[in-house]
C-alpha cells in the first residue's frame, strides 16, 4: 500500500502542491532534451541521405567544440576560431566522403556501420592527441553568449531561467527552422530529399551521391557543432559528452531513425521524462535515474513499435 | 551512317556483373540522330543492361562494360559518370519508373533540372513546357509523386528526364504495368517528343508490338546477343518475329516451349 502510494499517489501530490518548482523541472528537462533532439538530427540528416548508421556522431559533438576551444587557447580570437571550426567540420566531412564512404560505397551496411566506428575511434584518438584529453572550459562568454539569468513569478513561486538555456533553446530552434527551408527550398535540398527516397533515381537525374555525401556530413558537422557548444557552456567540454551522446540512440528508437520531425519531438519527449523520473520518482529508483531511463523508453519502443513514432510512412498504392 | 548522323553508338560491348557474371556479350547497335530505336526481346534479355552500360548507372549496380565502347555524340562514355552524360545530354528514364515518392510531382520535375546551370527562369519557362506534354501532371503538380497513379508516374518519369534539356533519352519499359490506352498515350507523347523537340530515343521493351509501331529502328536481344535487327516496318512482316515475338504466327500463338526450342535452334545457328 505504502509503496503503491509512493508510485501513483505521492509524486503527483508533490508535482501539484508545487507548481511553480513543476515548471522549473520542465523546463530543465526541454533545455536537456532540446540537446538530445540536436543530436539525434545529426544522425538522422546521415542516415537519410547515405543510410549510414553514423556511430561517430558523438565524437563529432566533442571533436567540433575541442577544435573550437583548442584554437581559441591557442591564440585565435573566438569568432574566428568559429569560423575555423566551421571550416576544419567542412574538411572532415569532404575526407570522410573521400576516403571513407567512396570506396566502401555499395558494400554491405555492416562494412560501413563498423568503418563510423572506426571513424569515431580516429575522431577520438586524434581529439586528443591535437587538442589534449583534459577538460576544458566552454568559451561561453567569448562567443558572445548570453550568461546570468532572469526569475519569473509563476504561480505564486520563482522559476529561474538561464539566459543561456534560452538562447540554447532559440538558438538550436533557428537551426531547424534554417535546415527546413534548406531541405524544401532549395536545389540541394531536394536533391538531399531525392537521394534520402531513391538513390538509383538520383543518380540518373544527374545528382552527384559523393558531393550531396559531403554536404550531408557537413550539416551534421554543424548541428555537431552547435550542440556542443551549447553542451559545452551548460557543463564542460570533455569526452563525458559522448557517452552522453549515444542517448541520442534511445531518441532515434522513439522518433524512428528516418524522420526529422521524429528527431526532434522524440529528443524532447526523452528530455522532459527522464527529468520527471528523476526528480519526482528517483529516490524510490535510488537516483540516478536519468543515466538508464530512455533506454528503457526506448526498449520499451523496440518491443512495441519499432518504426518509432514517425518511421517514414511507406506509401503503399493498391 | 556518317558520325553526325548518329547521336549514339554502341560498338561490341560486353558486360559483366559481380566480375563473373557475363551478361551482354558483344552487343552493337547505332541510333540515329532524331530516331526512335527500339531494344526488344524477352525477360532477362539484356535490354536494361545495355541501357544501364549506356547511362553508366551500371557501375552502382557492380556491372562492368569490359570490352568494346560506347560513343555518344563522338564521345567515348563508357567511362564517364551518369551525371556527366546527363550534362552531355543524355539521361536514362529507369524501368519500374522510380519518381522519388516523398517529394511533389513538380519538386520530381525539378529535380530533372539539377545539372543544369541556365538560371531558374528558364528552368521555369521549360516546366511549363513539360506541364504542355503532360497535362495531367500539371494537376498533380502538388501531390506527392508516391500518391499518384502508375500512368501519372511514368509521365513524371518522363517529364523529369525532360527537364535536364536531354538530347537523347533512354526509355526503359515505359508500357510496364500500364492499361493498353495509357500505353497509347504515353508512346503517343513519346512520338511528339521527338518530332517537335527533336528528342532521339532509344527504348526497351517486352512489348514489341507497339515499340515496332513507334519506333523507326529496332533491334532484337537474346541472352546478351543482338539476333535480328531491321527497319521497324520490316521488322514487324518477318515471320519469325511475328511468330515469336508479336504471337500472331501462321499456326496462331505459341507456346513458351516453342520459343525455346526456338532459341535453341537460333544457338546451334550461331
Ligand atoms: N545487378 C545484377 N547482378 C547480376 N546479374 C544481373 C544484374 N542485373 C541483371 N542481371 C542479369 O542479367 C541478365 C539481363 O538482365 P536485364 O538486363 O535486366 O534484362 P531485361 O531488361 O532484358 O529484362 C539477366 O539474366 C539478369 O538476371
Ligand atoms: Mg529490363
Amino acid at each position: 500500500m505504502e509503496l503503491l502510494h509512493s508510485i501513483f499517489i505521492g509524486p503527483f501530490a508533490d508535482m501539484f502542491s508545487d507548481l511553480s518548482f513543476l515548471i522549473q523541472v520542465l523546463w530543465e528537462g526541454f533545455v536537456q532534451g532540446t540537446l538530445y533532439a540536436l543530436i539525434a538530427l545529426g544522425f538522422v540528416l546521415i542516415f537519410k541521405a547515405s543510410g549510414v548508421f553514423n556511430f561517430a556522431q558523438g565524437i563529432m559533438v566533442v571533436f567540433a567544440v575541442l577544435a573550437l576551444v583548442g584554437l581559441y587557447e591557442a591564440g585565435v580570437p573566438a569568432w574566428l576560431a568559429l569560423i575555423l571550426t566551421i571550416g576544419i567540420m567542412g574538411l572532415l566531412a569532404i575526407g570522410i566522403e573521400r576516403v571513407v564512404l567512396r570506396p566502401l560505397v555499395n558494400q554491405h551496411d555492416a562494412i560501413l556501420l563498423m568503418a563510423t566506428i572506426g571513424l569515431a575511434r580516429f575522431l577520438s584518438g586524434a581529439g586528443q592527441f591535437i587538442f589534449g584529453g583534459e577538460n576544458k572550459a566552454m568559451i561561453t562568454e567569448e562567443l558572445g553568449l548570453p550568461t546570468g539569468s532572469s526569475e519569473a513569478e509563476i504561480f505564486g513561486g520563482v522559476v529561474f531561467f538561464e539566459h543561456l538555456d534560452i538562447a540554447a533553446v532559440i538558438i538550436a530552434g533557428l537551426l531547424v527552422a534554417a535546415l527546413a527551408v534548406f531541405f524544401s527550398k532549395t536545389r540541394i535540398g531536394r536533391a538531399l530529399r531525392a537521394v534520402a527516397d531513391d538513390h538509383q533515381a538520383a543518380l540518373s537525374v544527374g545528382i552527384s551521391l559523393n558531393q550531396i555525401w559531403a554536404i550531408v556530413w557537413f550539416a551534421a558537422g554543424i548541428v555537431a557543432l552547435v550542440t556542443g557548444i551549447m553542451w559545452g557552456a551548460r557543463s564542460d567540454v570533455s569526452f563525458a559528452l559522448e557517452i552522453i551522446a549515444l542517448k541520442a540512440l534511445a531518441v532515434l528508437i522513439i522518433g524512428g531513425f528516418t524522420s526529422i520531425p521524429g528527431a526532434i519531438i522524440a529528443g524532447i519527449i526523452v528530455g522532459l521524462v527522464e527529468k520527471l523520473f528523476e526528480i519526482y520518482w528517483g529516490s524510490l529508483l535510488g537516483g540516478g535515474v536519468e543515466a538508464w531511463f530512455a533506454y528503457i523508453v526506448a526498449l520499451i519502443f523496440l518491443l512495441f513499435r519499432p518504426q518509432g513514432l514517425f518511421g517514414e510512412k511507406i506509401i503503399e498504392r493498391v | 551512317m556518317s558520325e553526325s548522323e548518329k547521336i549514339l553508338s554502341v560498338n561490341n560491348i560486353e558486360v559483366i556483373y559481380d566480375h563473373v557474371i557475363l551478361v551482354l556479350r558483344g552487343i552493337s547497335l547505332e541510333v540515329p540522330r532524331g530516331k526512335i530505336v527500339a531494344i526488344l526481346g524477352a525477360n532477362g534479355a539484356g535490354k536494361t543492361t545495355t541501357l544501364k552500360a549506356i547511362s553508366n548507372l551500371l557501375r552502382a549496380e557492380r556491372g562492368d562494360v569490359t570490352k568494346g565502347n560506347i560513343v555518344f555524340e563522338d564521345e567515348e562514355i563508357q567511362d564517364s559518370t551518369p551525371s556527366a552524360l546527363v550534362r552531355k545530354g543524355c539521361i536514362q528514364v529507369m524501368e519500374g519508373r522510380h519518381c522519388f515518392e516523398h517529394l511533389t510531382v513538380e519538386e520530381n520535375l525539378m529535380t530533372g533540372a539539377y545539372t543544369r546551370r541556365d538560371g531558374s527562369s528558364k528552368i521555369k519557362e521549360h516546366l511549363e513546357l513539360v506541364y504542355d506534354y503532360f497535362p495531367r501532371l500539371r494537376e498533380r503538380r502538388s501531390s506527392l509523386a508516391g500518391y499518384t497513379s502508375g500512368g501519372e508516374q511514368q509521365m513524371c518519369a518522363i517529364g523529369r528526364a525532360l527537364m535536364s534539356r536531354p538530347k537523347m533519352i533512354l526509355l526503359d519499359e515505359p508500357s510496364m504495368g500500364l492499361a493498353p490506352q495509357l500505353v497509347e498515350e504515353i508512346f503517343g507523347i513519346v512520338k511528339q517528343l521527338n518530332e517537335n523537340e527533336g528528342v532521339s530515343f532509344l527504348l526497351a521493351e517486352q512489348n514489341t508490338n507497339i515499340a515496332l509501331r513507334f519506333a523507326n529502328y529496332g533491334y532484337i536481344l537474346e541472352s546478351g546477343r543482338v539476333v535480328m535487327d531491321g527497319e521497324a516496318g520490316m521488322l514487324s512482316e518477318n515471320e519469325d518475329v511475328k511468330e515469336f515475338y508479336l504471337g500472331v504466327g501462321g499456326e496462331g500463338r505459341r507456346s513458351f516451349r516453342d520459343v525455346k526450342h526456338y532459341k535453341r535452334r537460333k544457338r546451334w545457328l550461331t
